[in-house]
């Protein structure tokens, strides 16, 4: 069955989403990174959209859906690289995909992670010390 | 309104929404639509084309190509034979739903569009068609 | 009207054509006397040349009252170019219609010499070359007026994007300073370019300034919000300056929600802000106040 690779580095999980999905691939990963966050105690999940030509509401669904999960898992989740023609037309459609972190691209998005997560890191030093 | 050119194709499974987003991308590169444009009414034909498949039980999509007082634009047609709207206000509210959905398909793929229009009889069945003008 | 067939506007055209180009060219080049130096006389022969050859070739098709018809898109084609390059060069649109209606007087006074022992042809077919030429005067004005709307559309286009330059403040920090009336059109273009611009250059934080904007009506709000929204989608931020008293109040008065959309009074405070955000600060060097 065609499935959306999903990478793991360090404690974070990447997925680059880089076909025009149909719903059951998108459900299969949603599956697929719930299952991941657990199995690999994931701290956080980016999600590259970069060359995603279109979001709909089904697929908007299923980020705000993952997103929403691996909170619950206790892991952030980001979607970086949304194209503008993509943005417009998400925001025209009525969909703001609250609660769910955005991040300009790749990089940024780990720098967002990085620092967001050391916060708690932080703290957790503070208190062994 | 002088159709120029026409496609038809069947909306029975999830894979063909997919192919319905593929020919609605390309006949609106074909007609030179901007980037934007594009992605609205793929994105409204995405949002159509799975409402005819999960309410309507399944369907057809007819995209046209028409000319008018030497504008292009894309109309594209859903047709179903499902259970039908009892109530069209209600349905084309945002954020409610009969299904599963966000209940943004019917509300969202109209402000995508530059022209919509809706009918549906309780037991026969649902027509929806949107238009979208280029460059506009 | 002379009924297809019998008229000797064909054979004038044929027979005469020489005279007539060379007069119809003199004419032309004497009404239009001011614009020598724009208008070359070999191009107007040239262009009259063309004319009389398709409208020679029209008239002798039969159809001497359906101008619109095919058998007149040659003529109409040529008048089209010479529309064009006229309205191009300056002309006015009378100017551009003298180019048809110089060509009465030759070919009335060929008419004339030709069938001028019988006046009731003479009447009837001055009146034919009257309307055929009036209508294709006509039609240049329209074609002229097509021209320039196409001008006017297009400097339109480039004003547009001349006026929504993106400019990078700092490291990180764009700004769109708005200037003028914003309508729809016009916004969508800002909200394009601005959102090109944040992925272009990897800025995470947008200054939209709209002190130069005169009003804010619920549309032009919207959009704002919209291009707000779109920017946080692709994970970029947006702040709002600029706002004057009375704007302030407009929005409160339409009922407008800015929701959670930042914004400052001035630009300073909002690029003051984006700075903080960015982990920057601006300092007083010691030894200057």
């Amino acid at each position: 069955m065609e499935r959306i690779p999903i990478l793991k580095m360090g404690r974070y999980l990447l997925v680059t989403v880089q076909v025009d999905m149909h719903d059951r691939l998108a459900m299969t990963l949603q599956d697929d990174l719930t299952n991941q966050i657990v199995e690999h105690k994931a701290r956080a999940v980016l999600i590259d959209i970069s060359t995603l030509e279109i979001v709909d509401s089904f697929i908007g669904r299923m980020l705000a859906n993952i997103a929403a999960m691996s909170r619950v898992l206790d892991a952030m989740t980001v979607v970086v690289g949304m194209q503008p023609s993509v943005a417009i037309t998400l925001v025209e459609l009525g969909l703001s995909l609250k609660g769910v972190y955005t991040a300009l691209n790749v990089e940024k998005g780990m720098e967002f992670l990085t620092t967001s997560l050391s916060g708690e890191d932080g703290a957790d030093a503070g208190n062994t010390g | 309104m002088p159709v120029i050119r026409d496609e038809l194709m069947q909306v029975r499974a999830s894979d063909d929404i997919v192919r319905v987003r593929q020919m609605v991308r390309a006949l609106a590169v074909e007609l030179g639509f901007g980037l934007v444009d594009q992605t609205k009414i793929v994105t409204a034909a995405s949002e159509l084309a799975r409402n005819t498949l999960d309410y309507g039980l399944g369907g057809t999509t007819l995209m046209e190509v028409l000319e008018e007082n030497s504008r292009i634009g894309l109309r594209i047609t859903f047709e179903d034979n499902g259970p039908g709207i009892a109530d069209i206000d209600l349905a084309m509210t945002d954020g409610y739903t009969s299904g599963r959905g966000l209940g943004l398909g019917l509300s969202g793929a109209k402000r995508l569009s530059n022209e919509f229009t809706i009918e549906s009889r309780v037991g026969e069945g649902t027509r929806i068609a949107i238009t979208r003008w280029k460059g506009r | 009207m002379t009924p297809t067939g019998t008229s000797k506007i064909p054979d004038i055209l044929t027979k005469y054509r020489a005279d007539i180009l060379t007069d119809w060219t003199r004419q032309q080049l004497e009404n239009t006397a001011m614009r020598r130096g724009v208008l070359r006389e070999s191009d107007v022969t040239e262009q009259s040349g063309e004319f009389l050859n398709a409208f020679a070739e029209a008239v002798g098709a039969g159809n001497l009252t359906d101008l619109r018809g095919e058998k007149w898109d040659a003529v109409r084609e040529v008048l089209a170019a010479v529309s064009r390059s006229r309205a191009k060069k300056g002309f006015t649109p009378s100017e551009t219609a003298m180019f048809v209606f110089s060509l009465k007087q030759s070919l009335l006074t060929r008419l004339r010499a030709e069938i001028g022992d019988d006046t009731d042809a003479v009447a009837s077919e001055g009146w034919t070359v009257n309307t055929i030429l009036d209508r294709l005067g006509l039609f240049t004005t329209e074609i002229y007026q097509k021209g320039r709307e196409e001008v006017i559309l297009r400097q339109q286009q480039e004003l547009m994007e001349l006026s929504t330059p993106v400019v990078s403040l700092w490291e990180n920090v764009l700004a769109l300073p708005l200037i003028g009336t914003l309508d729809s059109a016009r916004t969508q273009v800002v909200m394009e370019s601005l959102l090109q611009a944040i992925v272009k250059s990897g800025a995470a934080i947008a200054i939209i300034d709209i002190t130069g904007v005169p009003t804010v009506d619920t549309l032009v709000a919207q959009h704002l919000l919209k291009t707000v929204a779109a920017a946080r989608l692709m994970g970029a931020d947006c702040i709002i300056s600029g706002i004057r008293p009375q704007i302030a109040q407009t929005i409160v008065h339409l009922g407008v929600d800015l929701g959670d959309v930042i914004t400052k009074a001035t630009l300073a405070d909002a690029f003051a802000l984006a700075l903080q955000r960015s982990g920057m600060m601006v300092a007083s060097v010691k030894g200057r106040s």
